[in-house]
């Protein structure tokens, strides 16, 4: 970040004279403007990017060589066993992985990082509705960190119950080494979590209700902040159920309740304490946040998605209304389907039929966006950037994720294929090759915006490419591990005659994933090298539509933008006949004699 | 390089469609990587639903792996001379994309629920309208599967029960009935080649049923995580023919009263 754009993120009273302690703090630790929150976000869930992804490689090393010493680091990290991970420690591998990329990565770097970076500058605001409680947000996940940090140091170093958590194992101290105090950390620090983003979804609804531009009508908003919206919506909506159910489970630990823990449990020949309560009440509970949780994770990427296919498409976005809708309807039924989590789980059967109906159901809205965005990029000029290339290969993994899904929503299919490898293949379709390749390009994208600097286009196709390639290489060989049954969470599945002879498979799996994991730094030289090197920028170096391109790059400090932004159109009016320029900003007056169309969207 | 891009798109599909043709396919390089040997009455009905839906989302798969492909292609900035075609949408295509995937989820739904029900509610019963009792009791516990059978007085959880460790013995060609709890902490009864999975949770009786076709010793797999041993929680599914099942049964019930000592006590 050049040294200009340090001083225009600086409050007022910063200027002139030195830099004083008091005003580093202001605007780099305890800042109150939406772009240095936004930035906090992004760069802290990207350093716990790389901690969930060398977490990842841990599962994947078991899964290859199980019980063999890992070479290089296995001595250091796992002295006790000589080098080698044990079935405790393989438990925590994946419970932290799913953990630190759900909780610490996925949703904070969609609502946090581009949340707070996008919303203000899109909606053409000077910040968000309540700055202080912007900054708390981001400050609210540090304890979070703490106490998972506590959780990894307590004995036996880690929790280990699965990041769903599931009582009686969770609940109960006696049943597993990690459910000691590891666990009650956990839970903390996950709920704190949760209480950071409640902070920032009234901020985020709020500002998007209340502070848009002149002109700009709620369908004139880019498909990115109505991602972020309903996303906002969501939280607000579900999170407090996790906030309850974690407390619960707090209370049961700490001073037995016994909400989730039946009458007259012994596990591992140790009395469970408390009673009379329902281990399924919990995975209600959990999963009643969960699921939306699914859709937090998705929304705002399938709008950055939308808004990059249109500019690179140079074409207005394909059914902009129905896209609106679909993102609605995704969040509405989001709320009915909990329950497929659970077909298997001795929740009622007749139950399940319900459930099964309204998550098939589910699966419309999203095929109705995947038809849209294919119509975005018929008939269009597309400009193969690497942000673009990103989006595009949104749409083709979101395929594959999506239909996998079916398979599990049929409830007699999903007897079969429940808590097995194709599960995995699933979500990680969803949010790994869709979600996190859906940010890679936003990144990419909005990088010009943030520091004022591009990032180099052919490093950036090196790692898309590269990327693209191991990542399928990766996730896809896993639906086939599902078909034969192979199931999630074993340290050695080998033993079992059904899946001995799979381990050739996941070796070529794992070698996939530690090609992926290595790729990333290029993608991590890249960014570093240009955030400082870089070569600068205009506003707009996109030819894009949306007001943050109003505005200069990066933004200037508390305000935003230099001339206050008035909005004439929609955000995807590319190739418009009415200008002679194939793009035609939400800012620019009409030419003469050309009325203002009311809704072009 | 939009020419690169384009084709890198179309491997999805060819690639991803391969790969299934492979497992699908016998002797393939993918040989056993799929659906394991089912040994089950119901199991056929499961799997032509997953290969139902297979075809029909595969289907899919191709047609817009093919259509990205294709507009990738055609609408390259580079390549292309036309004007963009400046459109917002059509409603026409809106209502027959919503229809058309509507129409065939529900399809799908519906013609899935009879397997679904037959598998988890319709219990089984005998000629007279009864129920049809347990053959046996299955416990989970971290970490291994407690199997307890009727003695001579043919009640389940009475003094004279016969107690194994780790195998289930079936008789074949019959209708059998499960009792499945847990001792601890959730377990899940997971018999890969009959098509049966059902978490056993505690504080409830669960039951479940199945008929097997096939004679032979088939794994029982813990599928729902039960602690740091989760993955050894390995049990023996061993189907035998009705004879053989009862001298097997005769003659535990005669070891087990010459050892009778250990009984109950065998952890």
């Amino acid at each position: 970040m050049s040294t200009s754009s340090a001083a225009s993120h600086g409050h007022g009273h910063g200027h002139g004279g030195g830099m004083s302690l008091g005003h580093f703090i202001s605007t780099y630790v305890f800042s109150k403007d939406h772009k240095m929150i936004g930035l906090q976000f992004l760069f802290t869930t990207l350093l716990w990017f790389i901690v969930g992804g060398l977490l990842a490689l841990g599962i994947r090393w078991q899964l290859a060589y199980p019980w063999d010493d890992m070479p290089v680091i296995g001595g250091r990290l796992f002295s006790a066993e000589g080098g080698q991970i044990s079935p405790e420690f393989y438990t925590t591998l994946f419970t932290m992985h799913a953990t630190v990329m759900i909780f610490f990565v996925i949703i904070p770097i969609l609502s946090g990082a581009f949340g707070n970076y996008l919303i203000p500058l899109m909606i053409g605001a000077d910040d968000m509705a309540f700055p202080t409680l912007n900054m708390l947000s981001y400050w609210f996940l540090w304890p979070a960190f703490i106490c998972i940090g506590i959780s990894f140091l307590s004995p036996p170093h880690g929790a280990g119950d699965g990041w769903t958590s599931y009582p009686p194992l969770s609940s109960v101290e006696s049943a597993a080494p990690a459910s000691g105090m590891p666990q009650t950390w956990w839970l903390i620090g996950v709920t704190l979590v949760g209480i950071s983003s409640m902070m920032g979804s009234v901020n985020y609804m709020t500002t998007i209700i209340q502070m848009r531009a002149p002109g700009l009508s709620m369908f004139r908003l880019p498909l990115t902040i109505w991602g972020m919206f309903i996303t906002a919506i969501l939280q607000a909506f579900a999170l407090p159920v996790l906030t309850a159910g974690g407390f619960m489970q707090v209370l049961d630990r700490v001073i037995g309740t016994g909400f989730f823990v039946p009458e007259g449990l012994v596990v591992n020949n140790a009395d469970a304490l408390s009673g009379g309560g329902q281990p399924l009440l919990w995975q209600h509970l959990f999963w009643f946040y969960s699921h939306p949780a699914v859709y937090i994770m998705i929304l705002p990427a399938m709008g950055m998605v939308s808004d990059i296919l249109s500019c690179f498409a140079r074409k207005p976005i394909f059914g902009y209304k129905p896209m609106v809708y679909s993102i609605s309807g995704i969040a509405g039924l989001g709320f009915i389907v909990w329950g497929h989590h659970m077909f298997v789980s001795g929740m009622n059967p007749m139950l399940g039929m319900t459930f099964m109906v309204s998550t098939m159901m589910i699966a419309l809205p999203s095929a109705v966006k995947v038809f849209n965005w294919l119509g975005t990029i018929w008939g269009g000029k597309i400009e193969f950037t690497t942000p673009m290339l990103f989006a595009l290969s949104f749409i083709s993994m979101f395929v594959i994720g999506g239909l996998s899904g079916i398979f599990m929503a049929a409830t007699s299919v999903d007897i079969f294929i429940h808590d097995t490898y194709y599960i995995v293949a699933h979500f990680h379709y969803v949010l790994f090759c869709g979600t996190a390749m859906a940010v890679l390009g936003a990144i990419y994208f909005w990088f010009p915006k943030m520091f004022g600097r591009s990032m180099n286009e052919t490093a950036g196709k090196w790692h898309f490419f590269l990327t693209f390639v191991f990542m399928n290489g990766t996730f896809y060989l896993m639906h086939l591990l599902g078909a034969v049954g192979f199931p999630r969470r074993l340290a050695d599945p080998y033993h079992y005659e059904t899946f001995k002879h799979l381990q050739p498979m996941n070796q070529f799996i794992t070698w996939c994933a530690i090609g992926m994991v290595a790729v990333q730094i290029i993608f991590a030289i890249n960014f570093f090298y240009s955030i400082f090197y870089g070569p600068k920028v205009g506003r707009n170096p996109w030819r894009a539509n949306g007001l943050e391109w109003f505005a200069p790059s990066p933004p200037v400090g508390h305000g935003n933008f230099d001339a206050q932004p008035i909005v004439y159109r929609g955000p995807y009016e590319y190739g418009s006949p009415e200008v002679d320029t194939d793009f035609y900003p939400q800012t620019q007056p009409p030419p003469d004699g050309v009325q203002p169309s009311d809704d072009s969207h | 390089m939009g020419r690169f891009w384009s084709l890198l798109f179309l491997l999805v599909p060819v690639l991803g469609v391969a790969v299934f043709v492979f497992a699908v396919v016998p002797g393939g390089v993918f040989d056993n990587h799929w659906l394991p040997e089912d040994i089950s009455q119901h199991g056929k009905v499961i799997d032509d639903l997953f290969m139902f839906i297979l075809y029909l989302t595969g289907a899919i798969f191709i047609g817009t792996g093919a259509a990205l492909f294709w507009f990738c292609w055609k609408y390259d900035a580079e390549k292309n001379p036309e004007p963009v075609k400046y459109s917002h949408g059509s409603h026409t295509l809106e209502i027959i994309w919503s229809i058309l995937p509507a129409a065939t989820l529900l399809f799908i739904s519906i013609s899935q629920m009879d397997a679904w029900a037959e598998n988890k509610m319709a219990y089984p019963t005998k000629a007279n309208g009864e129920k049809k009792p347990a053959l046996a009791l299955v416990t989970g516990r971290q970490f291994g599967w407690r199997i307890q059978y009727a003695g001579p007085d043919e009640v389940i959880g009475t003094e004279d029960d016969l107690h194994v460790v780790n195998e289930l013995h079936i008789p074949v060609n019959e209708e059998i009935v499960l009792r499945i709890q847990t001792e601890d902490v959730l377990h899940s009864f997971f018999l890969p080649n009959v098509r049966i999975k059902q978490d056993v949770v505690p504080g409830m009786q669960q039951h479940l049923w199945f008929q097997t076709k096939k004679t032979g010793t088939y794994d029982i797999v813990c599928a729902e995580l039960c602690g740091w041993g989760h993955y050894k929680m390995r049990g023996r599914l061993i189907v035998e023919s009705e004879d053989d099942f009862k001298a097997w049964y005769a003659s535990a019930v005669q070891e087990q009263n010459r050892t009778s000592l250990n009984a109950d006590s065998d952890d």
